[in-house]
């Protein structure tokens, strides 16, 4: 069973603090998102106009949501008619219930999953746990941590963190490996023999879903590695959760976000295994499931919409904002605190708190633990160049800030109205310069200052002219 | 976000905005600039009562007090245009980003109408130092010579990705005689520095610094940018690290440079 998220019990400074003293977690990251951000690039250089690509993304994805009740509303009735089953849950625990009394009903034992962010959002697998039945991950990094009793560092690649020979240290302690191997043929060759053997034997397959496509009520899922495939043909029941969000209206709309997610994530131009699922094993059918379960989930998502936050339910969970962000670059996923990291998770972390990440009495409060996630960030804006739909992050990322301002404690709302009154004031502003000038002796009692103190940390202190630019303008000398 | 189309040519009297960092930390830097811009044939300017762009309050949520100091920049400049100045030049890409992007933003949102569209018009004579040089007809382009060094030059990411200002600054490096722009497989990666950033995440920041310093090509030991703030960043993370690397503004090798060319013309 993973470990409660660490977002409530500690600060973000806290998390990133740990993680950047590793490292060999720092190395890890860097050279997985190195790879991811190579192939991404040259998978877009494939395309002939990206931008181009990108914007008709944006406006696609902008349309379905604009359209979001009745293209949900078209999903279900189609998939109804194709005999699936639709669980509307508002909340990770109305998501979790259903679940559980489908696995209660067939009297699952061994439940077998597809990764899937939704469910980790929702706490699942404990919830799963919690009715007996005996869980396990199927995609190789997910499986990985689930042995490991950690969470996802990564949202596509959930062990991006650990290298070969973390993995192979896993596989001996947790999964009973006797030889030890450490290449990754031989470490993929340990894990299938091991999982073949949960396919055989699983009742119910749970899966995550990458989109819902109304039109023909179906529902796509994407692999590197066909797990989706064994989780959804094996085992007796499939359900699948999906984040509400996860929507197309139409085929051609789906194909324009697969090609996007597959080039944008892993520098395909499409997945391995794109699995397309319309309903339950049909009559004279030899392959499926004999129920089919769609549980859309909201778990604050539709709180989004209509703010101006909106632009965030657009993300298609590619990955590609984490692979070039230069904080999650040094810090990893975990430092985030919750499921999703990098800049998307930034963002969708504190508009998920309200109901999703915490059950705050009023529904949607403001939650200083997550609302702090947006200072993960130097602005540098690569996650706006990166993204496949264009979400603005950074701008998305100074809103939030502005969020956070107006619940900011009294001290810091004073620390800036100083400032702002004196800056505001070219005289004031000036006196400031040669102030600091002066003090150039003082230099060490400045540098106790909580904000020197946390810069000089591990920089030195600037040292400070004798005479600011004005002042020499203003005697001529320049 | 692309930058309005303007002629250089006809800029040849220059308000300059030193920035807050260049007035009271980096005064070298703006002192160079305005040599560098007298240089290439413009009379140079620095209107009185500007102070800083606004730009550490906007970046940490604080929106009427960054709009409050913003202000009062935006007089000053404006004035100085109105005066007739034919562009606002600012040495530092993050504040000229702040002032031509941000601005109307800023004052939008602290229900400023008036000034958004004040700085909208500042904004369209906004020009960052290498961006107005480099668009100079040639005979009035920087160049000179210095010593022979080699020497890596830092994108800082303002000024790379949202003012798209990308090649202009190594392009007048290039013109320099002796100054060898060495390739650096981390040239684009954030410095680290990100305003409040650097002290409300102190180890990430640091961090972010290091990898720039670790990955120097062999025998380099200067930083080259455009933004003081980034270089201050990761000077002093070199600093305390005890390694030898010491950073240059554009505008500083290019003074440099231009002194070594008068020298030579005067013997």
């Amino acid at each position: 069973m993973t470990a409660e998220w660490p977002l409530r019990g500690s600060t973000l400074r806290e998390r990133t603090a740990t993680a950047v003293a590793d490292p060999v977690l720092r190395a890890n990251v860097g050279a997985a998102t190195d790879r991811f951000r190579a192939k991404r690039a040259s998978a877009m250089a494939r395309v002939h106009d990206p931008d181009g690509l990108r914007s008709a993304a944006r406006g696609v994805r902008a349309g379905i949501l604009a359209d979001w009740a009745a293209t949900l509303e078209q999903l279900v009735d189609n998939l109804q008619a194709n005999g699936g089953q639709v669980c509307w849950a508002p909340t990770a625990a109305d998501a979790n219930a259903y679940i559980a009394s489908v696995a209660r009903r067939i009297g699952a034992r061994t439940v077998v999953k597809s990764k899937s962010m939704a469910t980790e959002e929702t706490g699942l697998n404990e919830a799963l746990a919690a009715v007996g039945a005996d869980v396990v991950e199927t995609d190789l990094g997910e499986w990985i941590i689930q042995l490991a009793e950690e969470h996802p560092s990564h949202i596509i690649a959930p062990a991006v963190h650990k290298n070969r020979h973390q993995i192979a240290d896993t596989f001996q302690d947790r999964a009973g490996m006797v030889e030890r191997v450490t290449e990754p043929t031989e470490l993929v060759a340990f894990a299938r023999r091991e999982l073949r053997r949960r396919f055989l034997e699983a009742d119910l397959g749970i899966t995550g879903a990458n989109l819902g496509v109304a039109e023909t009520g179906s529902i796509v899922l994407v692999t590197n590695e066909g797990n989706a495939r064994m989780v959804t043909s094996m085992p007796r029941v499939h359900i699948a959760v999906m984040g509400a969000e996860r929507v197309a209206r139409t085929w051609d709309e789906a194909d324009l976000v697969l090609g996007l997610l597959a080039k944008s994530g892993t520098g395909q131009s499409l997945s391995s295994y794109t699995t397309v699922i319309s309903g339950p094993r049909g009559e004279g059918e030899a392959d499926g499931p004999d129920e089919l379960h769609l549980v859309i989930l909201d778990n604050g998502r539709s709180d989004i919409a209509g703010t101006e936050f909106a632009e965030m339910l657009n993300c298609i969970r590619c990955g590609a904002c984490l692979n070039v962000c230069p904080v999650y670059r040094q810090t990893g996923g975990h430092a985030y605190g919750w499921v999703y990291s990098g800049p998307m998770g930034a963002v969708l972390t504190p508009l998920l708190a309200g109901t999703a990440v915490h059950d705050h009495p009023d529904g949607a409060g403001h939650d200083h633990h997550a609302g702090e996630l947006a200072n993960a960030s130097s602005l540098c804006g690569a996650c706006m160049e990166a993204c496949p739909v264009e979400i603005p992050l950074q701008d998305l990322l100074l809103g939030l800030r502005r969020r956070n301002a107006e619940h900011a404690g009294r001290a810091e709302r004073a620390l800036w109205r100083a400032w702002s009154e004196a800056w505001s004031r070219p005289g004031a502003f000036a006196a400031s310069g040669s102030v600091a000038g002066r003090t150039r002796r003082l230099a060490p009692l400045l540098a106790r200052l909580p904000g020197a103190r946390r810069w000089a940390g591990g920089r030195a202190m600037p040292d400070l002219p004798a005479r600011t630019f004005r002042q020499r303008w203003d005697a001529g000398e320049v | 976000m692309s930058t309005p189309a303007r002629s250089a040519t006809d800029v040849r009297r220059v308000a300059l905005f030193p920035t807050c960092v260049g007035d009271l930390v980096e005064p070298d830097v703006p002192v160079a600039a305005v040599r560098v811009l007298r240089g290439a044939g413009c009379e140079v300017d620095v209107p009185d009562g500007q102070t800083c762009c606004g730009q550490p309050a906007w970046n940490t949520g604080f929106t009427r007090d960054a709009a409050r100091v913003a202000r009062t920049t935006l007089s000053a400049l404006e004035g100085a245009l109105a005066d007739g100045a034919d562009a606002v030049v600012v040495p530092a890409g993050s504040c000229t980003t702040m002032v031509r992007l941000y601005w109307p933003q800023l004052f939008e949102l602290a229900d400023d109408a008036d000034a958004a569209a004040r700085a909208r018009a500042v904004g369209e004579q906004t020009w960052e130092l290498t961006e107005l040089l480099d668009a100079l007809p040639e005979r009035r382009r920087p160049g000179g010579a210095v010593p022979p060094e080699e020497v890596v030059y830092h994108r800082s990411c303002h000024m790379l990705r949202e003012l798209q200002v990308a090649d202009q600054p190594e392009a007048l490096l290039t013109r320099v005689e002796g100054c060898t722009v060495q390739p650096w497989a981390t040239a684009e990666h954030c410095c680290g520095f990100g305003g409040t950033f650097s002290v409300k995440l102190p180890e990430a920041s640091v961090a972010m610094a290091d990898e720039k310093l670790d990955t120097l090509p062999e025998g380099v030991t200067t930083i080259v940018g455009a933004d003081a703030s980034c270089l201050m960043q990761l000077r002093t993370r070199a600093r305390s690290r005890g390694l030898p690397v010491r950073t240059e503004h554009v505008a500083q090798v290019l003074e440099r440079a231009a002194s070594v060319r008068v020298a030579e013309g005067e013997r």
